[in-house]
């Protein structure tokens, strides 16, 4: 339909006889875009926006390779090939960052990752709708909060200044615990804070696939006698196993992607050992201490092995008979 | 679909545990908020002597009293709002264009700035080089360096993108006979039939600027510039600026318990996200599943 228009168009705009000067594929080429040039015009801001923040920066990873300095620019700076990251992987950080990173990434992936699935199966097991209802709505709120919020109430909490959690202990027992300083507990807040966040906006999506099994799948399955967890195991769960899949790739490709604002305001000067992962780094030594050839090196590290893993992850995906996401 | 007289009495055990476990997920997920709104009321006695508790027995509003005694609190919210307001506008500007461009599959060009977006989704610049174009441009300390670096989001661009396209042909059709031309057609007949989705697509731009702390702590340097999220941590985590001016009270003012002031900070950080939060879930449901549709 939008051909014929397209015909009108070229029929009116257009001079009937065709100039012998311009290839005719090319002057309908032109046409065209003189046609569509409102759309053009909406296109722009768009694309400048595309370009400037984030093809410009693409570009800017280049001083990766050099010795930047803010008043030569990215043309005049030295280039000093791979420097940086010879450096940064001869630096003892990067053990302690990819150590810190491996471990919040695998704790994320063991006790995170499943819990949206587990609420999504307990949910759809509920039959009195209301009920199911009241829970969404309260389960959904703290993904709105920001995470400055989130972190704030732990603090309120868990202070040993007052903070209801250690007033409780410290009547129980008589001591205090400082959740907030202890290289121990870093870990455990950080993804009990975002199980607390997170897990009820997680299920949306596997609700949303359990909704679109056939019922009479349940049925058929209640006449041959099966029990309620044998219908979850052989009907619901494949149900949403490609559900799984995809996000469990998701997850993989962005397996470095420690929730950088969350970490960041957890970590204070006396956990920092634990709590340092690329993205923090990056920030400390490119934005506070002005390192930033060295911080892109090592922020171009994290996207280059980032790329790898979801490539990979989707690779396998599929190698095991899934669909993949790329 | 799983009528319970089928149920064996392992069955029943389990619902009883599910109901029980479901409400105390629920209630793990709400009553943090409501202890704080309590606390934020509370006394100094109060807080000491009940430690957890959900309604105030004496409230008291002299934490709000003492939050508010500056402008130190009022400063930081207008800059939220105004951050939230403008950016909220480039969002839709930026987006709606030029999903609405995109969204015409005769467009030259299209597949190329389509391939252009999705790349962008799975590689960045990352950090520094970001920071270094926002400096270059002389953004620095304004508000343009929290709003423009994130005026599309290349996901809200393609959901709305596959839902221009998949509006119904015939009325854009009628409006170009009767001599619409392309931006008329959006602005009279798209974006119209698009009201739901524009609102809902535009709260969670809100949200998201009304939330943004880190672009903010990074690109703004002057206290004064700081929205709500930089000086709630400055005042609640790091306990580095005074929220409140003591020599506005008379002599007779109690000082509102350090806890207290923090609560109260932090529900004037809250509130407003749970006032949108029925206009939210009336929708993002629909937005999250939009953005399944492969495009």
């Amino acid at each position: 339909m939008d051909t014929t228009i397209n015909h009108q168009a070229d029929m009116t705009d257009l001079d009937p006889r065709p100039s012998a000067a311009l290839p005719k594929r090319r002057r309908s080429k032109w046409a065209k875009i003189r046609k569509d040039y409102w759309l053009y015009i909406l296109l722009l801001p768009g694309l400048a926006y595309f370009i400037i923040f984030k093809y410009l920066p693409m570009w800017g990873i280049v001083i990766a390779f050099q010795d930047f300095s803010p008043f030569l620019g990215v043309l005049k700076s030295n280039w000093v090939g791979v420097k940086h990251f010879v450096n940064f992987f001869n630096n003892p950080d990067f053990v302690r960052l990819l150590r810190n990173t491996l471990i919040l990434g695998f704790y994320d992936l063991v006790f995170f990752f499943p819990a949206p699935i587990i609420a999504a199966l307990l949910l759809n097991e509920i039959r009195v709708g209301i009920f199911k209802r009241a829970v969404q709505t309260m389960i959904y709120v703290p993904h709105f909060i920001s995470m400055v919020i989130v972190a704030s109430m732990t603090y309120v909490f868990l202070t040993t200044n007052g903070g209801v959690v250690n007033e409780i202990i410290h009547e129980l027992t008589g001591q205090r615990i400082n959740f907030l300083a202890d290289p121990a507990w870093f870990r455990p807040l950080i993804i009990l804070q975002i199980m607390w966040k997170e897990t009820g906006w997680g299920t949306i999506i596997f609700l949303a696939a359990l909704a679109s099994v056939d019922v009479e799948q349940y049925e058929a399955a209640i006449v041959d006698g099966a029990s309620r967890f044998q219908r979850l195991w052989h009907i619901t769960l494949p149900a949403i196993s490609s559900t799984i899949v995809i996000l469990l790739i998701l997850r993989l490709g962005n397996f470095l992607d420690t929730g950088f604002e969350q970490i960041f305001l957890m970590t204070n000067s006396l956990n920092r050992t634990v709590a340092d992962v690329f993205d923090t780094y990056v920030y400390q030594v490119g934005i506070r201490q002005g390192a930033f050839s060295y911080s892109t090196a090592v922020g171009l590290f994290k996207s280059v092995v980032g790329i790898i893993l979801i490539y990979g992850s989707n690779y396998f995906a599929k190698k095991f008979g899934h669909e993949g996401i790329i | 679909m799983n009528s319970s007289k089928y149920d064996s009495f392992g069955e029943r055990v389990f619902d009883v545990f599910n109901y029980l476990f479901l409400t105390l997920f629920a209630l793990v997920t709400v009553l943090p908020f409501i202890y704080i709104i309590a606390g934020s009321f509370a006394t100094e006695i109060e807080l000491i002597q009940r430690k957890f508790f959900l309604f105030p027995r004496n409230p008291s509003l002299s934490a709000y009293q003492y939050i508010f005694s500056s402008d130190t609190l009022f400063r930081s919210i207008g800059n939220s709002v105004i951050i939230t307001v403008f950016g909220t506008l480039t969002n839709l500007v930026f987006t709606l264009s030029m999903a609405y461009a995109l969204s015409r599959r005769d467009l030259m060009g299209r597949n190329f700035v389509m391939n252009l977006v999705i790349f962008s989704m799975l590689f960045s610049g990352g950090m520094i080089p970001g920071y270094l174009v926002v400096k270059e441009l002389g953004l620095l300390n304004t508000y343009g360096a929290v709003i423009l670096p994130g005026a599309i989001s290349a996901f809200n661009l393609i959901v709305i993108k596959n839902f221009f396209q998949n509006l119904p042909p015939g009325l854009e059709e009628a409006a170009r006979i009767d001599g619409c031309s392309d931006i008329g057609v959006l602005w009279r007949i798209v974006l119209p039939l698009s009201k739901p989705i524009i609102a809902t697509f535009g709260l969670f731009y809100a949200v998201g600027h009304w939330n943004n702390f880190f672009s903010a702590m990074m690109f703004l340097n002057d206290s004064k510039m700081w929205p709500l999220q930089v000086m709630l941590r400055e005042i609640v985590m790091l306990s580095q600026v005074a929220v409140g001016d003591l020599s506005a009270f008379d002599p007779e003012f109690v000082e509102p318990p350090d806890q207290a002031v923090k609560m109260a900070v932090i529900v004037v950080g809250t509130v407003p996200i749970l006032l949108v939060y029925p206009f939210l879930q009336k929708h993002f449901a629909k937005g999250v599943l939009l953005g399944s549709i492969k495009g």
